[in-house]
């Protein structure tokens, strides 16, 4: 996987890759031991709150209205942005976003630029875009740091290096940073990037970012961060790039106070962010002189218009369901093929990529409900992941031998006599494959073709003699 | 409750849906609703046209091929006074999407034989404790039992500790709580044949779980999950059975264990 970028055009399909990234019992401990750490984290704070399911409604009401209006609102926040400053840019797509920020970062003049955590970047894969142009990209939040240097890919939406533990980062930073004797502790891993960080925010003039939320009654640009690495990256350079979806605009400055108390608790188990950044175009006497944002579509527009997949883009990119997922928790993100994993991940790529890849990625599932039930906006997982399948479905075509059995067995039950026969016909196709146990008892221990995936690891008993149906009938006719 | 209440509780005309696949694989089930039903002193009713309520095909995306099912649903139990299902995921399945896709038919008819039958349609523990409001239906099993909460039952059909207070009341039993209880065993339908690598993986967490406790018995609202963790416990030689909440609790002095 590392230094091959996560695109899901090109990504295998789930299964595979789940079956790949299993193999890996590294990876699979970090993965599990994360997940438990800021699941447990956040079930306290969120615990403590007596009206969070009034604030996770709310969250989802904004977000709502705002997809509902995101003509109106996005207008709104480009001429604010624009009155205070700001340059607005409008991109089509990842490709036209990718040439607009190398357009302004080789206008800024400058050949490297500091970056905070951003999964939109990573979503248009920026970072190659400008290495290829000629401009060195450095990472900035410390786990972003340590997948870029580790040529590696983020894994999660909140926690891209949740992958690794300590002694691997501590070889990468090593390797690395040429510090052949650097301690595996907390602090000598923070020390570390923090002297190789500081020297890049005195230095590099140009800066580049996400946005958490794009404020469209006052213009301003809002980013929530932990480490403080994002105030640097906002305040030092001359000059400020910002990419954001169009979905991440939000009506009303006052909104802030619903999504502040949502985003953190379900992030990363915290009350609040250490860092909140908000800034509104430039101000001549403080931080970058030029401020640019680039409003980016990239098929988003295209989940807006249908009505079922539209609240993926409510989404607030917190990653919670990524660490509730239970499929999630297996394989870790690098099996999505794509920067957004989990639950999320499996109902956005294939939209964004507008149904053309990553068909897989909906069947990831087993609609266990643990997404929606953390999700503090209220997402439905479960029924937009069953929305996307029914897409997939039809674009197979009936032509393929799970849509002819699933045909078949809708025709079987429309008909009682239709299913009885089918019931008897069961109990002899399967008889061939009966094998007794010690009991006496008949199971099957293999299975053809892909019901071989459940005989793998687990056994299926017989069919029993008779059917409940057959059991009322004849108690019907003698009584109880 | 008090006496009183329980002698002046209506007799009921239970119509039981039992689900396709407990009809098919798991009829001990269907005949443990019954027994514990009538011991209760209601009676039970089989609508014999029954078949699927639709969940695998809408699932896996088929919409088309689970339409047509809603409306013979409909058909089969319009005017019950109550529908019992000893399937939570096929409850999940009628109260979740029925009204949605009544709608998508957009048959008005249809849309209000849906809203008029959903209030009346239970889960078997739901029924027992919502419905009916007893917790304790006179049921003996001297055995070790541990539960397992099915994501339908815990999430979409918010049954909390029902099903626990109900095992809780059996004369005999050694209940015993099963650690992650609110993670899912991995089955989801299809997904342990399209996803069986990870489906296994999940599923060898919660076996691990059930063999924690010591439990001679792992219980459940669902036998969809149970007879996906029974085919590993049964693999994997544990000596270690599965039976669904009704055969529990349907279970007493005279049934032989």
């Amino acid at each position: 996987m590392s230094g091959s970028a996560l695109d899901p055009k090109t990504a295998p399909v789930f299964p595979m890759a789940a079956r790949t990234a299993m193999k890996d019992g590294q990876l699979r401990r970090n993965v599990r031991h994360a997940t438990d750490v800021i699941q447990a984290k956040r079930a306290r704070v969120v615990a403590e709150m007596p009206d969070w399911q009034e604030l996770r409604e709310a969250g989802k009401q904004i977000r709502q209205h705002t997809m509902e209006n995101l003509d109106f609102y996005l207008e709104e926040f480009e001429a604010n942005c624009t009155r205070a400053g700001g340059v607005v840019h409008w991109a089509r797509d990842a490709a036209e976003a990718r040439q607009i920020i190398v357009g302004l970062v080789k206008a800024s003049g400058s050949e490297e630029v500091i970056k905070i955590k951003s999964m939109t970047t990573e979503e248009i894969q920026l970072n190659s875009a400008l290495e290829a142009a000629g401009i060195h990209p450095y990472e900035t939040d410390l786990a972003e740091l340590i997948i870029q240097l580790g040529r590696d890919q983020p894994s999660h939406i909140v926690v891209p290096a949740l992958h690794k533990n300590r002694q691997q980062i501590r070889e990468i930073f090593q390797r690395e940073m040429n510090l052949p004797k650097l301690g595996e502790r907390p602090e000598d891993l923070a020390d570390a990037a923090r002297i190789f960080l500081r020297e890049k925010f005195l230095r590099v003039k140009t800066g580049v970012s996400g946005a958490n939320f794009l404020v469209a009654e006052t213009g301003g640009v809002c980013i929530v961060e932990s480490e403080g690495n994002g105030r640097m990256c906002l305040t030092l350079p001359e000059t400020l790039i910002t990419v954001a979806g169009i979905d991440k605009v939000v009506p009303r400055f006052t909104d802030l106070e619903v999504l502040f108390q949502l985003l953190p608790r379900s992030a990363t188990g915290e009350r609040m962010n250490p860092y909140n950044s908000i800034w509104t175009g430039v101000n001549a006497e403080d931080g970058p002189r030029t401020f640019h944002v680039v409003l980016m579509d990239n098929a988003r527009t295209e989940i807006l218009a249908d009505a079922e997949g539209r609240q993926t883009l409510n989404c607030i990119r917190c990653g919670a369901c990524q660490n509730a997922c239970p499929v999630y928790r297996q394989t870790g993100g690098h099996a999505y093929g794509s920067v957004y994993a989990g639950p999320i991940g499996a109902i956005l790529t294939p939209q964004l990529q507008e149904m053309h890849h990553a068909q897989s990625l909906p069947y990831a599932s087993s609609l266990c409900g643990a997404c929606y039930e953390v999700c503090p906006v209220k997402i439905n997982i479960p029924e937009v992941l069953i929305h996307l399948r029914n897409k997939v479905v039809k674009q197979n075509g009936p032509l393929n031998v799970e849509a002819l059995a699933m045909k078949m067995m809708g025709m079987i039950f429309l008909s009682e006599q239709r299913f009885r026969a089918a019931q008897r016909m069961g109990r002899m196709a399967e008889a061939p494959l009966v094998r007794r146990d010690e009991k006496g008892e008949g199971w099957i221990g293999w299975l053809p073709g892909m019901l071989g995936g459940w005989t793998n690891v687990r056994d299926l008993q017989e069919m029993p003699q008779e059917t409940f149906r057959d059991w009322w009938k004849k108690r019907g006719t003698h009584g109880s | 409750m008090n006496l009183k209440s329980c002698e002046t509780e209506a007799i009921l005309r239970v119509a039981l849906f039992i689900a396709c696949y407990n009809d098919t694989l798991f009829p001990d089930t269907g005949k443990a609703v019954v027994r514990v039903l009538e011991r209760l002193g209601h009676t039970v009713e089989f609508p014999a046209g029954q078949t699927c309520c639709g969940q695998m095909h809408w699932n896996t995306g088929y919409q088309s091929e689970a339409l047509p099912l809603v409306k013979r649903f409909v058909e089969q139990f319009r005017g019950a006074e109550a529908v019992v299902v000893p399937s939570s995921s096929c409850v999940a399945m009628m109260r979740d999407h029925y009204p949605k896709m009544a709608a998508e038919i957009g048959d008005a008819a249809l849309i209000a034989d849906v809203s008029l039958l959903l209030p009346h349609v239970f889960e078997f523990s739901e029924f027992l404790i919502k419905r009916l409001g007893v917790e304790d239906v006179g049921a003996y099993y001297p055995h070790r039992v541990t539960y397992h909460a099915s994501c339908h039952g815990l999430r979409n059909l918010g049954l909390g500790d029902g099903p626990v207070r109900l095992l809780k009341a059996v004369r005999g039993i050694d209940l015993v709580e099963l650690n992650a209880l609110e993670q899912c065993c991995g089955f989801g339908g299809t997904f342990a044949v399209k996803n069986a690598d990870v489906s296994s993986a999940m599923l060898e967490e919660k076996t691990g779980a059930v063999l924690a406790t010591g439990a001679e018995v792992c219980t459940a609202c669902d036998n969809s999950c149970l007879m996906h963790i029974q085919g590993a416990l049964h693999r994997q030689k544990t000596g270690v059975k599965t039976l669904h909440l009704a055969e529990i609790l349907a279970a007493d002095e005279g049934a032989g264990l």
